[in-house]
């Protein structure tokens, strides 16, 4: 023990170590009967990690490019020493993140997290899940396998739909007119160095907002506590929920080496450009209620084009999405009502149009 | 016989002067109805049958696609309104060709290379000649008015292209055309020959790759027989018309010992254990004792041919029954989730290893076929392996699972423990 000490003041001497994590002591987390939710965010971050760990063992062996991709995660999945582990791993972290961030984005609307002074908090939390959308986006193309290979062709097309700009995007995204061997390369990059650049700051980003403004109650737990001051109650972020999150990653940790192992990720088959395209191709399940409502608008909706008005249409309530907490009323309880009915509306509209995306054929 | 052609050696042989002139006047002249004036459709088109002709359906026919008209056959003048004019004798109207003349007239231009390369330089221009060495041609210049001419086949003024579906000589329609006469038992009566031969083909592997899956590659009566000098192969030349498209199956065949036997007794090669026209699709069973086994029609049970037999049979069975079972191993890894495509591409190869052996049995060489039906027992056993292996590495990752959760869930009591000590 006094050795560890000796470490511990060595380190204190050249870094103070102490000043630094000294507003992690001090830092408290309301406790109420909705602090459970409080866990998404770090589940979300833990996550996040997995990815940037399993993914840079992938790099050891992932090799881009049309003629080796499919190849080198074949090999991966088969002769590498628990390969087909941090590649499964890697897949289904990636789907739990996006599945998590979207549950913490929909907890932050109904506890009304994003209220004044928490906008940008809301604000660097969307682009992250842009962020994240745009990761499975990427990595789906990664293997180079049938379905990824048609799903992106379908994907890029859909960019290319939006006027003046869309078909420059479409071509920038595909690095040609098609979507090639250059598409793959083009996807790694993004993948691999670009995004995980941008999100990682923004995480930082995101992060140093919580820690400034600390956890935020949900109103009705504050009304609660203003009239029952006594009720109102605390625990320290550090040790103690630290550890329920450290729990918390645990268990996410058991799900997912679980999913890996039960149902390891499938590779599929080797794309195939010149192979007309398989009956019923979907997109991955966080974009298939975009792609429903796409199917579903009429071919001409009076004199637009009506998948070129659904993209204009999603485009535009993003933005108003990613600007929400701006449109807050300055009358809490107005606030309450219609963003929270918004929020329910497009929890359920997501929700149904997956399902509906799923099953139809 | 002489026809009337579009194209005089006078027209082609023309100052472009003079060409243009006429083109000019040509085209004031027939500037109301835009094209040349034939006025034997307009009459023909309100008769009935067999004079009524329709703009329509003449309209289809490729030589009007081409520019031929009705008197390029019948003669006569087409730009006169006036009957007695438009088929005069003078105009060298010859009126409804007579069944004899047909042949001729036909080959007048489709023997002519240099006509005919004008229209399609790469069309075949010997059909009269091998119309003369076939059975058709050889009763027909005997006198034979009910045999085959160029129009029983190719109908008449809606004549297409054989490559054309709606063709009479289509691929797929041949069979049913020569039908037409080889299936009507009245018809052919007096010719001693089979009237089965439609339906028995029919039942065939052939009509069910031509007619059912749309290969036109496939065999159909003219593939064997030959069309314009269509024969029946003679016993000993069967093999020299299988073997066009079944090449391998004729090499192996050449090593065989059946090859000098059926010589010998004048059988007719591959129609021996196939038949002919209703070829069905071979199965191991040929080989067998039991229903569709071909080798016991002329084989004695027990003797040295039968021994042999039994050993091929058993040769294929052996490497059918090793591929299957290496196929469900290996769908049971895939269905758990496992990486198995190499032991699923190495299948494709075992499959194609037993396609092969059944081809070697064509040359009935026991040293030959266990060549090949140890190669694909090799690769089945390599990927019934793969297979076994991936298995056990499924059953090694749930006790790693089972290990690595009961890990998870020790430090997951072990917090809570510690946070209840420290909140306490």
């Amino acid at each position: 023990m006094s050795r560890l000490r000796d470490v511990s003041s060595w380190v204190e001497e050249r870094l103070q170590w102490n000043d630094l994590i000294a507003p992690l002591r001090k830092k408290t987390v309301p406790l109420h009967r909705l602090s459970y939710w409080y866990f998404l965010g770090g589940i979300t971050l833990f996550l996040f990690m997995i990815q940037v760990l399993t993914g840079i063992l992938l790099l050891l062996y992932y090799r881009p490019g049309a003629n080796e991709a499919f190849e080198s995660i074949q090999y991966i999945m088969t002769q590498v020493q628990f390969g087909w582990l941090v590649r499964s791993i890697h897949s289904w972290s990636a789907n739990l993140m996006i599945f998590t961030a979207f549950a913490h984005m929909f907890s932050v609307l109904f506890l009304k997290a994003y209220r004044k002074p928490r906008e940008l908090t809301w604000l660097t939390g969307v682009i992250l899940l842009l962020l994240l959308l745009g990761f499975g986006f990427s990595g789906y193309l990664l293997p180079w396998n049938t379905l990824a290979f048609f799903a992106t062709k379908v994907g890029t097309e859909i960019t290319g739909q939006v006027p003046i700009v869309g078909n420059p995007s479409m071509v920038f995204l595909r690095g040609g007119e098609e979507v090639t061997g250059a598409t793959l390369t083009r996807f790694f990059g993004f993948h691999v160095a670009v995004l995980p650049g941008l999100t990682t700051l923004l995480i930082l980003l995101h992060l140093l907002l919580v820690q400034r403004q600390g956890m935020s109650v949900p109103p009705s737990v504050e009304a609660e506590w203003a009239a029952q001051p006594s009720a109102r109650r605390e625990m320290k972020f550090f040790p103690n929920f630290a550890l329920r999150e450290l729990m918390a990653w645990y268990v996410a940790l058991g799900a997912l080496g679980a999913l890996a192992a039960i149902f390891p990720w499938n590779l599929g088959v080797k794309a195939d450009p010149f192979a007309p395209a398989p009956a019923g191709i979907k997109p991955e399940w966080y974009f298939l209620f975009m792609f429903q409502t796409l199917k579903l608008i009429p071919a001409k909706v009076w004199f637009v084009d009506g998948e070129v008005l659904g993209i204009l249409a999603f485009g535009a309530i993003g933005l108003l999405w990613i600007l929400l907490p701006f449109f807050a009323s300055a009358k809490p309880s107005l606030t309450k009502t219609w963003i929270t009915g918004l929020a329910g509306f497009a929890l359920a509209y997501i929700t149904g149009m997956s399902v509906y995306g799923y099953l139809a054929k | 016989m002489a026809i009337l052609r579009n194209n005089s050696p006078a027209f082609v042989k023309a100052e472009w002067r003079v060409i243009l002139v006429f083109l000019v006047f040509s085209a004031l002249v027939n500037v109301s109805d835009g094209q040349a004036k034939n006025s034997c459709l307009d009459c023909h088109s309100a008769l009935p049958e067999p004079l009524g002709v329709t703009q329509d359906t003449f309209a289809g026919d490729i030589h009007s696609q081409k520019g031929l008209s009705c008197v390029s056959c019948h003669g006569g003048d087409a730009t006169s309104d006036e009957p007695d004019q438009a088929m005069s004798r003078k105009a060298g109207w010859k009126g409804k060709i007579d069944r004899k003349q047909v042949p001729q007239l036909c080959g007048s231009c489709h023997s002519d290379p240099a006509y005919i390369r004008q229209f399609n330089p790469s069309l075949r221009t010997d059909q009269l000649d091998q119309y003369r060495t076939s059975v058709h041609g050889k009763r027909f210049a005997a006198g034979d008015g009910k045999v085959a001419v160029c129009t029983d086949c190719h109908s008449v003024h809606d004549l297409r292209a054989p490559s054309d579906p709606r063709s009479t000589v289509n691929p797929v329609n041949v069979a049913m055309t020569c039908s037409r006469c080889h299936s009507d038992a009245n018809y052919m009566k007096e010719y001693s020959i089979p009237t089965d031969q439609f339906a028995r083909y029919s039942q065939s592997v052939h009509h069910d790759a031509l007619a059912v899956r749309g290969d036109l590659s496939a065999p159909t009566c003219t593939t064997c027989h030959g069309n314009h000098g269509a024969v029946p192969p003679g016993v000993d030349k069967v093999q020299n018309v299988c073997s066009t498209c079944h090449v391998f199956q004729a090499q192996m065949y050449e090593q065989s010992l059946h090859k000098k036997a059926f010589q010998a007794r004048s059988l007719p090669g591959c129609v021996v254990c196939h038949s002919n026209h209703a070829i069905t699709h071979p199965t191991d069973a040929k080989l067998g004792t039991g229903p569709g086994a071909t080798c016991t029609e002329c084989h004695t049970p027990g003797d040295k041919c039968d021994q042999a037999r039994a050993e091929l049979l058993g040769g294929l069975n052996r490497l059918d029954a090793s591929i299957r079972h290496a196929d469900e191993v290996v769908a049971l890894a895939e269905s758990s989730g496992m990486e198995v495509s190499e032991a699923r591409l190495g299948q494709n190869q075992a499959r194609d290893a037993l396609t092969k052996a059944r081809v070697t049995v064509h040359s009935f060489r026991q040293d030959l076929m266990d060549q090949d039906i140890q190669a694909g027992l090799n690769i089945a056993a390599k990927d019934l392996e793969a297979g076994q292996k991936a298995m056990a590495e499924y059953k090694h990752r749930r006790i790693g699972l089972g290990v690595s959760l009961l890990a998870i869930g020790t430090v997951l009591v072990s917090l809570r423990l510690f946070i209840k000590k420290i909140e306490s």
